[in-house]
């Protein structure tokens, strides 16, 4: 029985064209999940436009824009560390991975940063402070802690799928000859990236 | 073992590394196994959804108190929809038999991702459970409706936030299990197996993958927000704080409409499966059977507000919305006048599973028909939200889809577990459980069209008689169901092997492997040089014909 084993476990189906197509797919479908979120925003925005610009304003257009910069550069990153163990070059892919990681935990601290500084002046969902204002800053801030909370969640999930694809490339099974698992981190990294690129204009620049 | 004898190992019996019985199933990635899986789950919920269904039903068989308070009939209502749509009717056709039988269709050894496939499974049974627990939670189970509402649902003391999380996680599942459909498709197809010798069925899971894949992360997102609006107050839902619930309608619709074709585009693949082989001939139309799949996913995302005609939209909207729904009805219409023209002058056999099939073309046509009189503005507004709607789904969804899966279920079991079924038992429960639904829900037709609401707990004495007709009719159901189930347990209990290839004479790939299909579901790999259903070699030969005519 144990040459039955074998037999099938020898038989490993790699389809890197198939993984590429699934993760397309998949990468609509989170597309899809923040469309709907964008579809609230237009809503709203087009029932409360001067309450929408007026908390607009109140955000730290600086710290959004330093956020972009820090995302952008790491999506830049990624995409090389990708070149990188194409070209046979470990070391420097894990080099760049790592960079990715530690851009991506910026990322983060400075978002968390910004929400701290909203949370001691009172500006948090359900708060007293953000209760006494106008329905269209509520709404506001309702949809900015829930779609850049979405959004750093998706960070999360993306610092740990690259986490692992470290390990992976340390261990030696992304290789220059198999690397399609790293591409898939890659192109979810960079939807990441892309989605902050439409939330960034939408809560900071669009005043 | 020579090596040649190790690929006919049967999939029942090949357990790989895993050593005990359990966890040679529940571990697999086999899509076989998984198919298998997903089949007794959603089995044992149909079963909780039916007995819901049934107590709902025992409790109006007369006005006022029968057997329940009526915050309990609310939440069985509620559990019973969610069972039946979430866990069952959505995700049924595509998990089960898509799973099992996908892959064989187009002559693949599995799916595109295995180990996926096998993750979508245990998402599947994660979020069951969870919907099942939240009934035993302190708070209550859930009493929202399968819709979840706002304002209610953010309101409502009951465990909604359980059900929130289980429906999302369901969807999880769904997208996952649609995502690997579509790139088996693409990838896996034997050689020869061109997009037009593809199976029905096969084209009716890729109609339905994209659907999944389109839609579902909106119900995703929309739930999420009911969550988050439950947890932290962030007004998107809340009317007090300046939020809408309409726009919670329609984002909920915007999936809840498609998933509508979910549940019905595979249930026509499987009759465009049985048809052909029990009258013994080609179908009629394939491609325009396979371009209406398709035709009907790309329309039917276009409808959603057709449940929302009282909700004040504005008439330009609404009139939009009646003439897509009506314009829907044509890609459905296509499918059954093939279907009729494929029976046409056939040899028709009266197996189970062609019993189901027509039981299908019957209740459909009529849950569609009784769907296009919602379409139309005025008399939406007249039977909007009565047990007439009510009624209508029912056809739609469990004569429907549900008869389907029953076709499926009859046509493909002695393939699946290589046992044969007593055909007696199994025209009985057919035809007691087409009378029996019968009577179940065409008197809500007429009470609804008289003014019975949906979902009351109580009704004015002159529509006793229809609830009473109804509710008798419940017992006819169930009846069938327990006739049915227990033909197929009595078969698997069978000690006796069947190994018959192919005893319906069906001509797709799935007939031309063994019985049950080994391992790796062909022995030699199969070449496809004909379309999928040639039954030439049985049509009566023209030639003799023609002499006999001159005699
Ligand atoms: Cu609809």
């Amino acid at each position: 029985m144990s040459q039955v084993n074998e037999q099938t476990i020898g038989h490993v189906h790699r389809d890197d064209e198939a993984t590429r197509i699934g993760m397309w797919l998949f990468l609509f479908t989170e597309l899809l999940l923040f469309g709907g979120l964008f579809i609230a925003y237009a809503v709203y925005r087009y029932l409360h436009p001067h309450e929408f610009m007026m908390a607009g304003k109140e955000l730290n257009s600086f710290l959004g824009a330093l956020n972009t910069v820090i995302l952008l550069t790491s999506s830049l990153t990624m995409a090389l560390s990708i070149a990188a163990i194409q070209r046979n070059k470990k070391n420097l892919s894990i080099f760049l991975q790592v960079l990715t990681l530690i851009l991506a935990l910026g990322f983060l601290i400075n978002k968390s940063f910004e929400w701290s500084i909203k949370f001691s002046h009172g500006i948090y969902p359900g708060s007293e402070t953000l209760l006494a204002k106008g329905s269209g800053e509520i709404l506001f801030y309702g949809l900015y802690y829930t779609m850049t909370g979405l959004h750093a969640i998706h960070v999360v999930i993306g610092m740990i799928i690259i986490g692992v694809m470290t390990l992976f490339t340390i261990k030696g099974t992304i290789n220059s000859g198999n690397n399609v698992r790293l591409e898939s981190a890659g192109l979810y990294w960079h939807l990441v990236d892309l989605i902050w690129i439409f939330l960034f204009p939408l809560f900071y620049l669009i005043l | 073992m020579s090596s040649d004898s190790s690929h006919n190992v049967s999939y029942l019996d090949y357990k790989g590394r895993w050593k005990g019985k359990i966890t040679s199933w529940i571990f697999s990635t086999d899509h076989k196994k998984i198919g298998v899986l997903y089949l007794f789950s959603m089995l044992i919920l149909f079963s909780i959804g039916v007995l819901f269904g049934f107590l709902m039903r025992l409790e109006l068989i007369a006005p006022g108190k029968t057997i329940m308070e009526p915050q309990m009939y609310n939440s069985i209502f509620t559990l019973h929809g969610i069972i039946m749509i979430f866990m069952f009717i959505i995700p049924g056709l595509p998990a089960i038999f898509g799973n099992f039988f996908l892959p064989l269709l187009i002559g693949a050894k599995d799916v595109a991702f295995p180990r996926l496939n096998l993750l979508s499974w245990w998402l599947f049974m994660f979020g069951s459970l969870l919907a099942i627990l939240s009934v035993f939670l302190p708070g209550g189970p859930v009493d929202t409706g399968w819709t979840f509402y706002v304002p209610y649902s953010v309101r409502s003391t009951t465990n909604v936030f359980p059900a929130l999380i289980a429906a999302f996680i369901l969807g999880f599942s769904s997208i996952l299990t649609g995502l690997n459909f579509i790139t088996t498709i693409h990838r896996m197809r034997v050689q020869g197996m061109t997009w037009f010798r593809m199976p029905l069925f096969v084209w009716s899971l890729y109609a339905t993958s994209w659907i999944q894949i389109l839609a579902t992360p909106i119900i995703g997102i929309t739930l999420l927000l009911v969550v988050m609006e439950r947890a932290f107050n962030i007004g998107i839902f809340d009317p007090s704080l300046g939020g809408d619930p309409v726009l919670f309608q329609h984002l909920f619709w915007i999936y809840s409409h498609p998933a509508v074709y979910v549940m019905i585009i595979p249930a026509m693949g499987i009759i465009s499966e049985i048809i052909p082989v029990f009258a013994r001939r080609t179908i009629f139309g394939y491609k325009f059977i396979a371009f209406s799949s398709i035709a009907i996913a790309l329309m039917g995302s276009l409808v959603w507000a057709h449940h929302m005609f009282t909700v004040g939209m504005s008439p330009t909207a609404m009139i939009i919305f009646s003439v897509l729904t009506f314009l829907v009805a044509i890609p459905s219409a296509i499918k059954v006048f093939n279907w009729v023209a494929t029976l046409y002058k056939g040899s028709i056999q009266l197996d189970p599973p062609m019993l189901y099939a027509l039981g299908f073309i019957f209740l459909f046509s009529i849950g569609g028909f009784t769907g296009l009189i919602q379409g139309a503005l005025s008399v939406n507004i007249h039977i909007h939200d009565t047990s007439f709607i009510v009624a209508h789904f029912h056809y739609v969804m469990f004569g429907g889809t549900g008869f389907g899966i029953f076709a499926a279920l009859h046509y493909w079991f002695p393939k699946m577990f290589a046992k044969s079924y007593n055909m007696k038992t199994a025209k009985f429960s057919f035809w007691t459980l087409f009378f029996g639904f019968n009577v179940l829900y065409f008197p809500m037709f007429v009470m609804g069209w008289l003014g019975m609401p949906r979902r009351y707990y109580d009704y004015l004495p002159e529509y006793h008689i229809y609830h009473f007709i109804s509710t008798i009719g419940s017992w006819i159901v169930v009846i069938a169901l327990v006739a049915m189930f227990a033909n197929f347990i009595v078969a698997l209990r069978k000690k006796e092997k069947f190994t018959e290839e192919n005893p319906w004479g069906g001509e797709t790939l799935e007939w031309k492997t063994s019985t049950p299909p080994p391992l790796e579901n062909f022995d030699i790999e199969p070449v496809v040089d004909s379309h999928p259903y040639e039954y030439k070699m049985n049509e009566p030969d023209q030639d003799l014909l023609k002499e006999e005519g001159t005699k």
